[in-house]
């Protein structure tokens, strides 16, 4: 018995055993392999101990960050350098990307730190590796724009814009583009401030003549960098809003319609909302026919229905001659309140009890029920309870009138909301809840449907 | 212009058929006529040979002087390794180890390993890969002086404090005998040392290579042998902490000896030892060096296992009165025999035993016996103490399981959150970068430089104050004075309570046992049970974490250490083979 248990305290020894006896003899069995591939798979799972560290310390440092403690982050910090000294090469390459993006979000924030030190951070960090150099080119312009430091922004800008490195160079062309583009965007704000300049002293004569040219050849500059990166799908709102502009300024309305059309209708480009506002904003201003307008509205309500320049398009909606645009005002005016941010939007809630009131007179009651069907489960709930109806009266008369006004035409006379408010609205002798409550008497879509 | 320093070169130039040489900056002939180069060097004997001449030697000057830049002194990995151990015997002296460890213990038995390997203190050291020694292989053969090389008697050879100081001036006359200090050029390219490549690609059958983790068993042993108060746990930590020198070792060697190349892979490691394989290294060394059966371990000595467990109760805050019951149960178990106790190499079934993990995992066996630690009796138990300590005020306290479990609970997970800060903060990386060819050698500097200035610009936005003073080596890593703030120290209390008389023997109140494992594995895998933490109760669990977080060695080690001291102390179960699992019905009866 004994030896039996002595001789399970010594695995080991039995693996000496097994090998020695494949050293012996010649053929190979089992046990031999399994000990090896054993053995080898254990060696497999271990990470270094190094690597472990690493690891640890990213997390200690994710944390500080979050606890927005940054002594203690830049203490790990200063630990977690060593990083780019990796043997492994993969791990030592990304080193650089991760020490500067943790490194600037602590100098960002830490109370010790200053322009200077994030100065000397950046440009010690570009010349670690060259693959990074561009990228933290532009966050270091993007963090010397914020501190105010607009010349050495664009300075630094310069710089990395005439950067060569080989290949390299060549496949960041994209990143290039963009740093040329903010660039041209400094520019941009030089003409812009030259203009107001200009606007000051509007006597003529020749200096303002030099300072008119002047201001030209910033917009040259500008508008030659602007022009190439909206040519890139992407989604370049302030170079877009800059660039036309400057355009309008010097009177190429066509090509900044241009511009502003390729931006919003290129398929190429990411569905972007600000395009089509832009687009709207600007035919506007032309005076374009309210049939354009709505065709650029329409492509926005897809894509923001809630958006606030919808209760502009319900109003060019239900001005229209056309029957269906009057039933996408409808709609239009129904899908806006079905967010919660507009929920007491009071225009919105007086725009829906006109238009009801309007279709109802004219006698376009199955709009009403069609756009009603899919919000009937929730709507209720959603905008009609008893608990609103209290709130809305407390806080706000006239909405909650407009939104008793609107349940009594889709709930009845019976619906909560209605009932409390005209409950109140009979205390204090409001005069519009009596013709409310009288029109909803006559007209309500429970009524039709009844019929 | 003297053109004297061709002539010894007298062949005639492949492409002009003429004589007349030159040497160029390299070393080389040219061709005056046609500027042809060859690849005939210099021969630097020659040198001696000339007349004065100024120009000369300042050409051979500058060839020496660049050759030493590069390459430091020719050195050998085993001179490597010898110099760590110089280092970490220093540092083992300097932590009050007896000073004949290093002298004559581990010297001894680095001698003994150079001689096994065949590197030194023998006829014949083996270097396949050079040609010479290859050839001098054939001749040795011939001559009848075949493999058995000739063992000097070690045990004999005691060198003086002195000539210890400059081991490695005698290694390098002692060892390679047979090896022309000058190697192909090649080789050396890759690696700072003379042979850094063949090293690694070196597979020889029976002999075991040097590697650091090796220079820790080396280290042990010779504590082993000495009988000194450090267990290997004790070692390992104390090596984490940097009493003792492991990690970027290579970084105090001396200035002319490089460490590059295929060098990092033998002297460069970046993981910390663990437990299990420096144990099975010191096992495997200990048979490939064939030492004979070390100092008896008997019950006066500090690696006893009741000498241990008095260490480790006081350590985990238990109760004084518990260590009657772990020598009972090592004198049950018979674990504290000196035969079992003793490392012997050379036996038929070579092991050691883990002194520190079976000292723990008898304790945890009490533990056990007294709370069987299901997550329930060990409660009640703690209410009764509880209740007991209310109403009497007088003599000594009962001990309260769970106010203990409190109170340990709070220290642990204090320290486990310094360990792991401490774990993040670790630099790894030394002072001296390792770069693999020189031409990698600027930029693995500047990449340093880089480093080093980050971490200089971070270190101005950490706290002014920072706490990293070095701890100081000991044995106790925590602490527990009476009346201590917050703390309460549980060495006198008393387990009156739940112990009870019966006749002349105590017996536990609590009388069920439950066993960790029934089934061993008799597979070739190294463990001998499996430990799944959700299979056991959470009190088993936090007592198991509790002690091999003190170890610094993963809870299954502990895990499979218990359940050896179950199997001995309950063999008959095992013998029967009785049906049930769990909840083992077990009247342990303690004689007093």
């Amino acid at each position: 018995m004994d030896s039996f248990s002595e001789e399970l305290m010594r695995p080991v020894e039995e693996d000496d055993q097994v090998e020695a006896s494949v050293g012996s003899g010649p053929e190979i069995y089992l046990p031999w392999l399994s000990q090896h591939v054993q053995s080898t798979v254990s060696r497999g799972c271990k990470g270094t101990n190094f690597a472990q560290t690493t690891s640890i310390c990213l997390n200690f440092i994710r944390e500080a960050l979050l606890k927005h403690q940054w002594q203690r982050a830049s203490e790990f910090l200063q630990c977690y350098l060593q990083t780019l000294e990796d043997f492994n090469s993969q791990k030592r390459q990304v080193a650089p990307e991760n020490i500067w993006k943790l490194g600037s979000e602590i100098l960002y924030h830490h109370p010790k730190s200053n322009i200077e030190t994030f100065s000397a951070f950046a440009d010690r960090m570009k010349n670690i590796g060259v693959q990074n150099y561009l990228k933290i080119s532009l966050q270091h312009a993007l963090y010397l724009l914020h501190k105010g430091m607009v010349e050495d922004a664009y300075r630094n800008l310069n710089q990395a814009e005439s950067w060569r490195y080989g290949e390299m160079s060549a496949s960041q062309e994209k990143l290039i583009k963009l740093i040329q583009a903010y660039r041209g965007l400094l520019d941009y704000y030089t003409w812009s401030k030259k203009r107001t300049e200009l606007s000051r002293f509007d006597t003529d004569g020749f200096a303002t003549s030099a300072a008119t040219q002047d201001m030209h050849s910033y917009f040259r500059q500008a508008s030659v960098n602007l022009h190439e990166i909206i040519k890139i799908p992407g989604i370049w709102d302030p170079f877009v809003k800059s660039y036309v502009e400057m355009l309008e300024f010097y009177g190429d309305q066509d090509g900044a319609r241009q511009v502003l059309n390729d931006y919003a209708y290129d398929n190429n480009f990411p569905s972007n909302p600000n395009a089509h506002i832009y687009l709207y904003k600007f035919l506007k201003k032309e005076k374009t026919p309210e049939d354009k307008l709505i065709n650029v509205l329409k492509i926005l309500h897809q894509i923001v229905p809630s958006h606030k320049i919808m209760l502009e398009f319900h109003t060019l909606l239900r001005k229209s001659e056309k029957k269906e645009h009057q039933k996408l005002g409808l709609e239009v005016i129904f899908a806006v309140l079905d967010f919660s941010g507009c929920t007491e939007n009071i225009t919105a809630w007086s725009y829906l009890a006109k238009y009801l009131k309007q279709i109802v007179k004219e006698k376009h009651i199955d709009w009403v029920q069609e756009a009603w069907s899919s919000r009937k489960d929730w709507w209720p709930t959603f905008h009609f309870s008893y608990y609103l109806a209290k709130k809305n009266w407390k806080e706000n008369k006239i909405l909650a009138v407009k939104k008793a006004f609107t349940s009594g035409i889709l709930l009845g006379k019976g619906c909560k909301y209605f009932m409390y408010v005209c409950k109140q609205g009979r205390k204090v002798q409001e005069k519009s809840i009596k013709t409310v409550k009288r029109f909803v008497m006559k007209h309500n879509i429970l009524n039709s449907e009844e019929l | 212009m003297d053109f004297d320093e061709g002539n010894d070169y007298n062949e005639r130039c492949t492409q002009c058929a003429a004589v007349s040489w030159k040497i160029t900056d390299e070393g080389t002939y040219y061709c005056t006529s046609c500027l042809n180069v060859t690849e005939r060097r210099k021969e630097v004997e020659s040198v001696a040979d000339f007349t004065p001449n100024t120009k000369i030697q300042a050409i051979n000057r500058g060839l020496k002087k660049k050759r030493k830049l590069e390459k430091g002194w020719e050195w050998y990995v085993c001179e490597g390794f010898q110099y760590i151990l110089h280092q970490q015997a220093e540092a083992l002296l300097s932590l009050g180890v007896c000073p004949k460890l290093k002298d004559e213990v581990l010297h001894n038995f680095w001698k003994r390993y150079l001689q096994k390997s065949k590197q030194a203190y023998c006829r014949k050291p083996i270097y396949s890969n050079n040609n010479k020694s290859a050839v001098s292989d054939s001749q040795m053969s011939l001559s009848g002086l075949d493999s058995e090389p000739e063992l000097l008697s070690i045990y004999s050879c005691h060198l003086s404090e002195s000539e210890v100081e400059s081991r490695s001036d005698i290694s390098s006359k002692l060892i390679f005998p047979n090896i022309k200090t000058t190697q192909s050029e090649t080789t050396s390219v890759c690696s700072g040392s003379i042979d850094g490549v063949e090293y690694l690609k070196q597979k020889e059958k029976g002999i075991l290579k040097m590697t650091l983790p090796m220079t820790l068993a080396f280290c042990y042993m010779s504590l082993l042998w000495q009988r000194e108060t450090i267990t290997l746990s004790d070692l390992l930590r104390f090596v984490e902490d940097g009493h003792i020198p492991y990690i970027n070792t290579y970084q105090n060697f001396p200035e002319e000896m490089k460490v590059y190349g295929r060098d990092i892979r033998i002297f460069s490691i970046e993981s910390w030892p663990v437990y299990e394989d420096i144990y099975e290294k010191i096992i495997e060394l200990g048979k490939f060096l064939d030492l004979p059966r070390f100092p008896d371990i008997t019950e006066n000595c500090f690696l006893h296992p009741n000498m241990l467990c008095m260490k480790y109760l006081m350590e985990a805050n238990l109760p004084d009165e518990m260590h009657n019951l772990t020598c009972q149960v090592v004198k049950l178990t018979g674990i504290g025999e000196v035969d079992f106790l003793t490392f012997d190499p050379i036996t038929e079934k070579t092991r050691m035993v883990k002194y520190d993990v079976q000292a723990v995992a008898v304790i945890v066996v009490v533990l056990k016996l007294l709370f069987l630690l299901n997550d329930n009796v060990e409660w009640s138990l703690s209410s009764l103490a509880q209740e007991n300590n209310e109403n009497n005020h007088e003599g000594k306290p009962c001990f309260d399981f769970r106010k203990w479990y409190q109170i340990m609970k709070k220290i642990i997970d204090e320290k486990q959150q310094q360990r792991e800060e401490f774990k993040a903060k670790y630099l790894w990386k030394s002072e001296k970068p390792l770069y693999y060819s020189s031409a990698d050698r600027s930029v693995v500097y500047k990449r340093r430089r880089m480093v080093m200035n980050l971490q200089k610009q971070f270190s101005t936005l950490v706290d002014s104050a920072p706490n990293s003073e070095k701890k100081n080596p000991t044995s106790f890593q925590l602490k527990w004075t009476k009346e201590e703030q917050n703390t309460t120290c549980f060495h006198g209390h008393s387990l009156q309570e739940i112990l009870q008389k019966k006749g002349k023997s105590l017996t536990t109140l609590n009388s069920q046992y439950w066993l960790s494992t029934q089934k061993f594995c008799k597979s070739y895998c190294k463990h001998v049970t499996t430990y799944e933490e959700s299979n056991f109760s959470m009190s088993y669990q936090f007592v198991l974490n509790l002690f091999s977080f003190l170890l610094r060695i993963k809870a299954s080690l502990l895990h499979e250490e218990v359940s050896l001291i179950e199997k001995r102390l309950f063999y008959k179960k095992y013998e029967t083979k009785s049906k049930a699992s769990k909840s083992k019905k077990s009247k342990k009866i303690l004689k007093r």
